[in-house]
């Protein structure tokens, strides 16, 4: 059998291809990849990162790239297997607040009616109430572990995205394509599923990456408090026990710098990559990309109005 | 025959697309007069709303206007920066939109809208501007006491009527009308059109009237311009083309519309469809669907050939 001549692309290959036009998506794409290829092969590589391996608090050097900790462990060997750990969560957290977020929001915008009330009145409750501060007293109180950091920061993370996705719910279920799939006779899940979140796939992305930022963040600021298992290696607690040991004081830079530098590579990286997802999931927005290639390419700025632009044949 | 008031001269428009550009006009030239209803007739994508948005400058991205002049009283349009663009707009051209309820703000009364519209170029006080609004609520026939109503609570053809009285707010000279009656049915389009010449003779203004419905568009206007594939194809007076139309597509056009006279041939219709602005066809646009196309219409691009008094035809073979 001949290939259809009208195939369809993969989802997934169109997204890489427009990742690739976008600079700061390629640029974020490449930070992130970095850093999940640390994350699953670099545990792998180096030694145990509990092994006490040499005199604590030494500089970088040949044998300890990143110096030791105050314990006399390698650092270099902490930030990799933290790196896993904080990676997961990070994903882990911002896949299920918006998957959770989305199952209510959605459920409330489209049903309506009591439905909505009693789904509106528990995400508005949890809205009211300040995260971080929640997050530090369930923390407290569960025993400490990333399973229990990861269920604090889901259930302080989840009631704006569902409130966000509630109201773009409401609005695209009165469209009259939503009314014209009901008289076809399409199932409610069906209509929600194929012909409502396709709508709104830029923000389903960029909450997820938004909310990862936000879990990966919320989860090292915890554990430096000590609020995490702080005998397990993350991120956090490398920064905590780096605290302890007066790494400050003592002008010990490579047990904290390191580790603070790859917190704020992956927001960064994660940042960059939301700026290109727009692009991909509004098409207009890539045409408007061209136009502004073009202009800036005739060294022109758009302004407000339609731009002239001579080409004297 | 007046004077022209606004001169297009090798106009050209262009859509940037990531396979390239795509001329949505091509070397247009024609002028509006002062004080004529000018209709522009043409399928589709023909180039007719794009014209309009270009005259004002206000046309979307990825729109790029890449050669020509627009010249209104001696200024070139396209030559003009944001302030004086700002200020042209609306005081010498304005426009009536195709959907008035998307034109028209849901949320502000209607006589306030015209009432921002007055004050945004600062030719009335705040308290002459209210008594403006309702005086041009009156001409286009809507009583005063609607100031206050919102677009919803007007039907369709009074909201049409608001757009038209917020395109004459500031005494243009040239009022452009995007397909104004497409959204509205016969009885309350034919109201409209009968609205605006009165207006247009009343108060002098040029209206360039752009739809797809050339019958109609003969009856109101004084000179007609008929565009295919982003190039115009024959312009002249209208009760001339009416009669005998000098270019086939025009021709064609006219007899694909049915008539209500007895004994009248039925309509035929032209056939395949417009091409691909992408890859127009050379020479003649209209030669891969024109009944009397000779060898020369695909290689030579027509000129323009005048066939009488303001009437010219872009063809080869002026039928």
């Amino acid at each position: 059998m001949s290939k259809p001549k009208h195939a369809k692309k993969s989802v997934a290959g169109e997204w890489w291809m427009a990742i690739r036009r976008d600079r700061k998506a390629t640029a974020g794409s490449i930070i992130l990849a970095v850093f999940v290829l640390m994350g699953i092969f670099g545990p792998m590589l180096a030694g145990n990162p509990h092994d006490l391996v040499g005199i604590p608090l030494q500089p970088p050097s040949t044998e300890h790239w990143l110096g030791t900790t105050g314990q006399g462990q390698d650092v270099f060997a902490q930030l990799l297997a933290g790196t896993r750990i904080s990676l997961m969560i990070g994903f882990g957290v911002g896949l299920t607040v918006v998957l959770v977020g989305a199952l209510v929001g959605v459920t409330a915008g489209y049903f309506g009616g009591r439905v909505d009330a009693i789904l509106s009145m528990f995400f508005n409750v949890f809205l009211v109430i300040p995260g971080l501060p929640l997050a530090i007293v369930i923390a407290a109180y569960l025993p400490s572990g990333s399973f229990t950091l990861a269920f604090v920061l889901v259930v302080t993370g989840w009631a704006w995205n569902a409130r966000v996705l509630r109201s773009q719910t409401l609005a695209q279920s009165k469209r009259d394509y939503v009314a014209a799939a009901r008289v076809a006779g399409e199932t409610k899940f069906r209509i929600i599923s194929r012909e409502i979140l396709p709508t709104m796939t830029s923000l389903l992305v960029s909450q997820v990456i938004g909310s990862t930022v936000y879990a990966i963040g919320a989860q090292v600021g915890l554990e430096f408090l000590g609020l995490g298992d702080v005998a397990a290696i993350t991120w956090g607690t490398i920064l905590y026990w780096a605290q302890n040991d007066s790494a400050l004081l003592t002008g010990a830079w490579w047990t904290f710098a390191p580790t603070g530098l790859a917190v704020a590579l992956v927001g960064f990286g994660l940042t960059m990559l939301n700026s290109g997802f727009d692009e991909i999931t509004n098409p207009r927005l890539r045409l408007e990309r061209a136009w502004r290639v073009h202009l800036f390419g005739l060294g022109m700025a758009p302004g407000r109005s339609t731009p002239v632009v001579m080409d004297n044949e | 025959m007046s004077e022209p008031i606004l001169e297009i001269r090798d106009l050209s428009v262009e859509y940037v697309t990531e396979q390239g550009p795509v001329r949505a006009i091509d070397n247009l030239s024609m002028d509006v007069r002062r004080g004529e209803i000018l209709g522009i007739a043409g399928e589709s994508g023909s180039g007719k709303t794009t014209l309009a948005k270009a005259l004002m400058r206000i046309l979307p991205p990825p729109a790029v206007i890449t050669r020509g002049s627009v010249l209104y009283e001696g200024r070139d349009i396209l030559r003009m920066e944001e302030p004086e663009l700002r200020s042209m707009r609306w005081k010498d051209i304005a426009m009536v939109f195709q959907s008035a309820m998307d034109a028209l703000n849901p949320v502000i009364p209607v006589g306030e809208q015209i009432v921002d519209t007055l004050l945004a170029h600062g030719t009335h006080t705040p308290g002459e501007a209210r008594a403006r609004a309702a005086e041009l609520l009156e001409l286009v026939g809507i009583s005063t006491d609607r100031l206050d109503s919102f677009a919803h609570q007007l039907s369709g053809g009074m909201r049409q009527r608001v757009g038209i009285a917020l395109g004459l707010a500031l005494e243009p000279s040239i009022l452009i009308l995007d397909e104004p009656t497409t959204a509205l049915d016969v009885i309350v389009e034919r109201e409209i059109l009968e609205r605006i010449r009165d207006l247009q003779r009343k108060l002098g203004f040029a209206v360039m009237f752009i739809t797809h419905d050339l019958a109609r568009m003969l009856q109101v206007s004084d000179r007609v311009a008929v565009f295919y594939a982003a190039r115009l194809a024959e312009i002249g007076p209208a009760s001339v083309i009416k009669e005998s139309p000098r270019h086939p597509y025009t021709a064609g056009l006219l007899r694909a519309f049915p008539s209500v006279q007895p004994g009248e041939v039925d309509p035929v219709s032209i056939p395949g469809s417009p091409p691909s602005l992408r890859q127009p066809p050379a020479g003649c646009r209209f030669h891969p669907r024109c009944g009397i196309a000779v060898e020369r219409c695909g290689k030579e691009e027509p000129g323009p050939i005048e066939i009488g008094p303001g009437h010219e035809s872009i063809c080869h073979l002026p039928e």
